[in-house]
């Protein structure tokens, strides 16, 4: 035998082949058998196959070897051509087509291409219309598109009607739906596929028959349409046995019941049956070697596919701009008869923008996929890129790479093909908009820092802060500090003081809630003194700035606030019941001395006139506040016993409503316990002066939570005493102004009040950080459980 | 590689969003879509969850009652028990959302612990527009089993 010489695509063509019918594996010979059946395949008279095996020396070797085989196939390619079998055209042809072999390789495929001109893949093709017009053995007759053109071929005859093609077809028992041998220039993968789908296809021919066959017309008339298109033959990729599972899938038939594991059984079956036509040798030829070149990808949809699907579509959507709702998109593939969840996930990977409604695209990429699903292949666990809905034309080549499989998010408006209204990416584009938002968001707030000595919980107090989201609704906290500030006026009851010196203290924040100013601040213990207010009612002046708490007792805060703030309001010149929020500091220095007076005052139960006579200063209208008596004790040398009788007293004489309110507070406050008093006479004169604010808000908290955070504020005890003492020594002896009267009355109930409101802050805010060291202890406790040695393992 | 939504989180960041079981429930309060780290027994997870469900209705009234159809859907820390802390979210069509995380996890800021709840928000309403989906039944979606095993602690 002469040598021969072979392209490169012949070369893997026939490597493939020879692949194919090395059933025994030996790699050396291949199986007569098989070999026989190919070049039955090929749809070659039977003459003149028993020439070409003449002809390669099979017939004197008695098998066939590589060479033989390859001799052989490119004889049959010329004999598909329509040369003459001559051994010297062996290496003379030029551009010999690749041999077709229908449903295995015939040169019928090749009229099949001609005639067909779909993009399909050209074995599939034809083989999938074999598979409906098995019949015509040796016949062309891939009615498909039988026109004329292709008749170039006098073997075969082609170009029959569609109609009786297809009713031939059935009497095609197996009819090889598309040729598990037709893949061999196309990658070996699809090649199975195409053999499993066929086999589908195979199975359900049957008894589709009928209504197949008219889709089959149909789709042949579309196929005529576009034989002009030639060479198009894109991969085939599940297209034809796809068809042929539509086909039962439109009809209400059974799923294709593909022949998973069985390729080489449904090959040869295939190989016995198919004997489509093909025509065309050259288009079969360009399409083989799109093919072999091009197809790599199982998932592309042939072009025929691809029109069948838009067909479909327009049986739903006359649009096909348009999208289709997801429900009559249920409707529709749930007559495929798949799985319900097997098609949710379909239409998970197919629904790309996530919108509920299928665009063409979508809809092709989900039939493609419940096609394929039908004739046995595992749904991706992420949508293949062919399916991508950015591809739109029919392109066989690479579509537009797909940049990002995943980020529905991010990715989708990218790869929106135009048909995609713009609403698709709104939905999904709120969501990370909005987490950007609030990203940013959370980085806005200010921190104020606590000049406390509680830096750590200061800091752990901003963390939160910080952390928490923006996200209310009642962002009032936002929007509130500018008010806030404004509603540092008083109100003409109630002489808030902007609290300047007495919030300084407080002014830093004791992160009473996220995001809030430091005046904010000051508001929300404005506002949080409403909660105090639970106990008392001095009208807060400003409104809560916080409507809402990040965190979860923030609700609770809520609730409280709104609560008090209610309550609050009427209060002004009520006091009913005095805060219980010791004297705050008072912005004027003098308070601590009225303070003092006014504990000396206070502590004289009854003595309502001298009381009011020191009440120049604010603090003697706080007469019950502990520290005010304390301090009065310690300074004036009071009884400290007095004090608390003090307090109990709604105080008679002074009838302000800070003594009532220092009262009730008192007493809420403390638990009799001396520590309270300090706490309040140190609160007292932190008052007076700002550096002093800060400590007693640590002594403050330590002395609500003294029992429970003890541990965590043994840091804070330490300089509860000092402050103690140091309030002590800046304590003057409180002068008695007797004889201020009204002016100086009504002065000290101005500043009572003010240093009420003051005192209601703090404690609110005290309160929230007992809170929040609730929780720290918590998380520590759990924390040291967990380091323990396992002790109780 | 999930199809669509990738956005899991790495094990090597520095605040990894770990939850330790997650729970989506239905309207009429029962469950959904229910998780949890299989470390041990997770029949105390479900106990948890279900126990919060009475938390979460409170906070739905209560802050129902004060601020009418404006509510917040973040309802924060529910409670905090010995192990762990318990988060809710519920949605306009009060399908709750519960994220238990350990309390070991102290750096889990309440931010991170929103992003996840609108995270699974999101991949419930895409579970919801699949029309294949019907409300009420339990979720069976591989997207949001993914999102879900995002968030959640690698199983021990």
């Amino acid at each position: 035998m002469e040598s021969l010489t072979l392209s490169d695509v012949e070369q893997k063509y026939y490597s493939d082949l020879f692949v194919y019918c090395d059933t025994d594996n030996t790699k050396k010979v291949a199986s007569y058998g098989r070999v026989l059946d190919l070049f039955r395949a090929a749809q070659l008279p039977s003459e003149v196959v028993i020439q070409i095996t003449e002809l390669c020396g099979a017939t004197r070797l008695g098998h066939f070897g590589r060479s033989q085989f390859y001799i052989a196939l490119k004889l049959i390619a010329i004999a598909q051509s329509g040369l003459p079998l001559r051994v010297e055209s062996l290496n003379s042809v030029k551009d010999l087509p690749l041999p077709r072999f229908v449903v295995g390789k015939n040169e019928a495929e090749a009229r099949h291409v001609a005639l067909y001109q779909d993009p399909d893949s050209q074995g599939l093709y034809p083989a999938s219309a074999a598979a409906l017009i098995p019949r015509p053995p040796g016949r062309g007759h891939q009615n498909k598109k039988v026109p004329p053109s292709a008749s170039a071929h006098p073997v075969h005859e082609a170009v029959q009607p569609t109609a009786p093609s297809i009713e031939t077809q059935q009497a095609e028992p197996t009819s090889p739906v598309v040729s598990p041998h037709q893949s061999p220039p196309t990658s070996p993968p699809s090649w199975r596929k195409h053999k499993r789908q066929h086999s589908g296809g195979n199975a359900d021919r049957q008894p589709v028959v009928a209504p197949t066959g008219a889709v089959w017309t149909q789709f042949r008339e579309q196929q005529t349409a576009t034989v002009a298109g030639d060479g198009l033959w894109s991969s085939h990729s599940p297209p034809l046995p796809g068809q042929e599972s539509w086909v039962s899938f439109t009809a209400d038939t059974p799923p294709a019941s593909t022949v998973p594991g069985a390729h080489p059984s449904s090959v040869q079956e295939s190989t016995t049956i198919r004997t489509t036509v093909a025509s065309g040798a050259t288009a079969m030829s360009n399409e083989i070697q799109r093919q072999s070149s091009g197809y790599d990808d199982p998932w592309k949809i042939t072009d025929e596919q691809r029109q069948y699907y838009i067909n479909q579509f327009k049986t739903i959507q006359p649009d096909l701009t348009g999208f289709i709702p997801g429900s009559a998109a249920k409707e529709f593939f749930t007559k495929s008869k798949l799985p319900i969840l097997e098609l949710s996930h379909i239409w998970e990977l197919s629904d790309f923008d996530k919108d509920g409604a299928l665009t063409l695209d979508e809809f092709c990429a989900a039939f493609h996929l419940v096609v394929a699903r039908k004739n046995g292949y595992d749904l991706p666990e992420k949508l293949p890129e062919s399916l991508m809905p950015k591809l739109i034309d029919l392109d066989d080549s690479a579509e537009v790479p797909e940049p990002t499989a995943d980020v529905v998010f991010s990715a989708s408006p990218a790869e929106v093909t135009p048909n995609k209204s713009p609403s698709m990416p709104s939905l999904n584009q709120a969501w990370p908009e909005m987490n950007q938002s609030n990203e940013d968001t959370a980085i806005v707030h200010p921190v104020p820092i606590r000049m406390t000595p509680s830096k750590i919980h200061m800091q752990e107090m901003e963390l939160k802060r910080t952390g928490s989201d923006h996200n209310h609704p009642t962002s009032p906290l936002l929007a509130k500090p500018p008010d806030a500030s404004e509603e540092v006026k008083l109100p003409a009851t109630m002489k808030f003081v902007p609290a300047n010196a007495a919030g300084d203290g407080y002014s830093s924040s004791d992160s009473f809630t996220s995001d809030q100013e430091p005046v904010a601040r000051q508001r929300s213990q404005s506002g949080a003194s409403p909660e105090a207010l639970k106990v008392a009612a001095p009208p807060p002046p400003p409104p809560r700035p916080h409507a809402s708490h990040s965190r979860s007792s923030s609700l609770d805060m809520n609730r409280n606030f709104a609560a008090a703030s209610a309550a609050g309001q009427p209060q002004p010149a009520a006091i009913a019941f005095p805060p219980a929020v010791p004297p705050r500091p008072l912005p004027t220095q003098s308070s601590v001395p009225h303070t003092g007076q006014r504990a000396e005052p206070e502590g004289a139960t009854g003595a309502g006139a001298p009381l009011s006579a020191t009440s120049p200063q604010q603090i003697p209208q706080q007469p019950n506040f502990a520290d005010f008596s304390h301090f009065q004790a310690f300074a004036a040398s009071e009884q400290p016993s007095s004090l608390p009788e003090v307090d109990k007293h709604s105080d008679p004489g002074q009838g302000d409503k800070t003594s009532e309110g220092a009262g009730p507070l008192r007493t809420v406050k403390s638990d009799g316990q001396a520590d309270e008093r300090t706490t309040t006479t140190v609160n007292s004169t932190k008052g007076s002066s700002g550096p002093l604010a800060p400590p007693p808000k640590p002594i403050r908290r330590r002395l609500k939570s003294e029992d429970e955070l003890r541990p965590e504020d043994e840091q804070h005890g330490p300089q509860k005493p000092n402050i103690i003492a140091a309030a002590l020594a800046t304590q003057p002896s409180i002068p008695r102004s007797v004889g201020k009267d009204k002016k100086a009355i009504q002065a000290s109930i101005r500043r009572n009040k003010e240093t009420n409101t003051v005192l209601a802050r703090l404690n609110s805010e005290l309160q929230q950080q007992l809170k929040d060291l609730l929780e720290e202890r918590i998380s520590l406790e759990v924390q040291l459980e967990q380091l323990r040695p396992f002790s109780h393992l | 590689m999930p199809h669509c939504h990738v956005i899991t989180q790495p094990a090597h960041r520095k605040e990894t969003k770990m939850a330790v079981c997650i729970a989506v429930i239905a309207k009429e309060n029962y469950p959904l879509y229910i998780r949890s780290v299989p470390t041990q027994n997770e029949l105390k997870f479900h106990y948890t969850v279900h126990t919060s469900l009475d938390v979460v209705e409170e906070k739905i009234s209560a802050a129902g009652k004060s601020l009418g159809d404006q509510r917040e859907l973040y309802l924060g820390l529910l409670y905090p028990t010995e192990d762990y802390k318990v988060y809710g979210y519920v949605t306009n069509s009060k399908v709750k959302f519960v994220i238990v995380v350990d309390s070991s996890n102290t750096s889990l800021r309440d931010n991170e612990i929103r992003s996840m709840f609108r995270k699974l928000h999101n991949s419930f309403t895409d579970v919801m527009c699949n029309p294949f989906h019907t409300p009420g039944n339990p979720i069976q979606s591989k997207a949001f089993d993914e999102i879900v095993s995002g968030m959640m602690a690698p199983s021990a």
